[in-house]
């Protein structure tokens, strides 16, 4: 049998892998030295490498992201961590306007070789400004790669990818996932950004999904396996770049397609997947394209009330359902 | 190395400076004459602070400048002609076109960029002097920033934790009294907007003659000595002064004529020629390199209005490393 890591655990491994591959990559952020990081995944990284590579920051997310991009401008490679994805809205000037377009507006002079790490996600019942699933606000932003593992093999080879790009990455780690267990990645593991993976093979119906929707679409593609559907999940792993070739591939072969987001519905990724899919793959379809995602509310604390709100795996089997019996 | 200015040095700091001061009358003009779209912020009267300060650093030191920058690119060595030709939306600017005349920038010379978000660009040049530390370089960081910049979360987040960990970076502000149309004194709780808001950090800070490029020069110098000998960052206060309004066609009638007299008497360029005066430098040397200077401009002025415009192919290049701009496959 294999070895099983948690997808924690697998961040911290992911991270010392390339410190120990490049004494260039050094980590910064709020508690993640001696506290190994308010979710754990910093631990061991600053005995190992020491306080100077693995350093500790004020509450100070414009100073975090704004040294990390000024050091990636001079030869260094940062790892910033931003401890909940919420709170990339305290330094959203330099995800906006800084990190992603200063290669583009000086004509190619500047590279900006970073990684923004942070908590994505809901499920844990953090309320609404330690909950939200935010992959869609880097979407809107041309010059950030945007990355979101499901597993804890792709957190340590998709980490890899991001950490040796020249480009910058922000890299959503899904907080309901954390204590999940998956396969060690192998040594020298990388998984090249932009590759979506087939999650689990089908011909009836596709769904895709991005980290912590892609085992609420293995789980309702499993009961839908007991009435004779075989569903296909895509774990897009990436937004940017944005594996559509395996998407149309895979609608091609079923003609129906699912889409399973954490953010709302409103301005959520699933909207441009299904948007390229109407241009490009109309033909392929026999029925209308579906997105199960959170509603347009702010997350709510209590379990019942965020069961109401984010995509739950019944609510994945209903429209799955529904859109196979079109 | 502190900077001696000698007279041979200063008349090259005067040399530069008057480059400066013409490039930004040339853009002026350019601007009024419809050959520069957008806007600008010109940095007319304060040629000492970018010249005395880059005087004082090194080559491969680091400088980091607002959307007011024309004069650190300059100074930093990024030629009139380049600067001219980004403003003109010529394929031969300095940015290709693609930043225009709040992103100058010249990364070859150590020049990293002008930003257009007030305050944003501090933390980046705490990020640059951290580099050189775990680089194990003696380079120095400095970022320019405008009174404007002292009253935002940046510049406070920037100087605390530059403080913390001892970087070697130089705050430098250039205080002109007004953020953009307001006085800054109106919408500040101290009176030196930066320099007061140094102790709060535990950083040194120095309020400075911002039009005197000796002055500059030497603090700058010393702050730079101090911060390649690991003491950590320093904040300068250069007070100077707009000869143009904030930005575009702004005439500034709101600054008081009284005002606006005193300082014109202190312009930098008279300053420095005062100086090279009492240092025995004959007149007519001084005049030369006025009239180098003048021809700088005129041939820059003239290959930026002849050069081709830019190419659209560029609209879709350099958002990744490698030149494109795929998002999807």
């Amino acid at each position: 049998m294999a070895d099983l890591i948690t997808y924690r655990d697998a961040v911290a491994d992911g991270i010392a892998r390339e410190m120990r591959r490049d004494p260039a990559v050094v980590c910064l952020g709020e508690d993640i030295g001696a506290a190994g990081g308010v979710f754990k995944t910093t631990v061991g990284l600053q005995a190992e490498f020491g306080p100077h590579r693995v350093r500790d920051t004020p509450i100070s997310e414009q100073a975090i992201v704004g040294i990390a991009m000024g050091a990636a401008m001079t030869g260094i490679r940062p790892v910033a961590e931003i401890m909940f994805s919420d709170f990339l809205a305290c330094c959203w000037d330099y995800l906006a306007n800084e990190i992603p377009k200063m290669r583009y507006m000086t004509g190619g002079q500047v590279t900006v070789p970073l990684v923004i790490r942070t908590a994505n996600g809901g499920g844990l019942g953090f309320g609404a400004q330690h909950s939200q699933s935010v992959e869609n606000w880097a979407l809107a932003v041309p010059g950030l790669k945007v990355v979101a593992p499901s597993n804890p093999a792709d957190v340590v080879g998709l980490l890899a990818s991001a950490i040796r790009t020249d480009d910058p990455v922000v890299f959503f780690e899904h907080k309901g996932l954390f204590a999940s267990r998956g396969e060690a990645a192998p040594d020298g593991h990388v998984v090249p950004l932009g590759e979506a993976a087939v999650a689990r093979p089908g011909t009836d119906i596709t769904i895709v999904a991005l980290a912590a929707t892609v085992p609420l679409a293995l789980a309702a593609a499993d009961e839908l396996a007991g009435s004779g559907v075989q569903a296909e999940v895509i774990d897009l792993r990436c937004l940017v770049p944005l594996d559509m070739a395996a998407v149309l591939a895979s609608v091609r072969k079923t003609s129906r397609l699912l889409i399973v987001e954490e953010n709302p519905y409103q301005g959520g990724w699933g909207g441009t997947v299904a948007s390229i899919v109407a241009d490009e793959g109309f033909e392929l379809l026999d029925a209308p394209i579906r997105r199960v995602a959170a509603a347009c509310v702010p997350l709510p604390f209590a379990d019942a009330l965020e069961d109401e709100v984010i995509p739950t795996t019944p609510k994945v089997v209903a429209a799955l359902r529904d859109l196979l019996a079109y | 190395m502190t900077a001696t200015v000698d007279a041979p040095r200063l008349l090259e700091l005067y040399e530069l400076m008057s480059v400066i001061r013409g490039t930004e009358k040339a853009a002026h003009d350019a601007f009024l004459a419809g050959l520069v779209k957008g806007t600008t912020h010109l940095a007319a009267g304060h040629e000492a602070v970018a010249v005395g300060a880059s005087a004082a650093l090194r080559p491969d030191d680091y400088v980091f400048a607002t959307y007011r920058g024309h004069h650190h690119a300059m100074a930093r060595g990024a030629a009139p002609a380049e600067c001219l030709a980004e403003l003109m939306s010529k394929a031969t600017g300095v940015c290709q076109a693609k930043g225009g005349s709040m992103h100058l920038t010249k990364a070859s010379a150590g020049m990293l960029g002008s930003y257009a978000i007030v305050g944003a660009h501090l933390p980046l040049a705490a990020g640059a002097a951290w580099s050189a530390l775990l680089r194990g370089t003696d380079q120095v960081a400095v970022a320019f920033f405008g009174d404007g910049a002292t009253n935002i979360g940046a510049f406070h987040e920037a100087l605390n934790l530059s403080a913390v960990w001892a970087l070697p970076v130089l705050f430098i502000c250039e205080n002109n009294l007004y953020m953009e149309y307001t006085p800054i004194s109106s919408v500040t709780a101290v009176e030196h907007p930066a320099a007061d808001r140094a102790a709060a950090y535990r950083l040194p800070a120095e309020v400075i003659d911002g039009n005197d490029v000796v002055v500059v020069a030497d603090a700058v110098g010393r702050a730079a000595d101090r911060a390649r000998a690991g003491g950590g960052p320093t904040v300068l206060e250069a007070q100077t002064y707009r000869h143009f309004g904030h930005s575009r066609t702004d005439p500034a009638t709101y600054r008081p004529a009284e005002e606006v007299q005193r300082w014109l008497a202190r312009d930098p360029l008279d300053v420095a020629s005062r100086r090279l005066s009492e240092l025995g430098v004959p007149d007519q040397e001084i005049t030369a390199a006025a009239a180098r200077a003048a021809g700088v401009v005129a041939d820059a002025v003239a290959a930026a209005k002849s050069a081709d415009g830019a190419d659209p192919a560029q609209a879709l290049t350099d958002v990744w490393a490698d030149g494109g701009h795929q998002w999807r496959t």
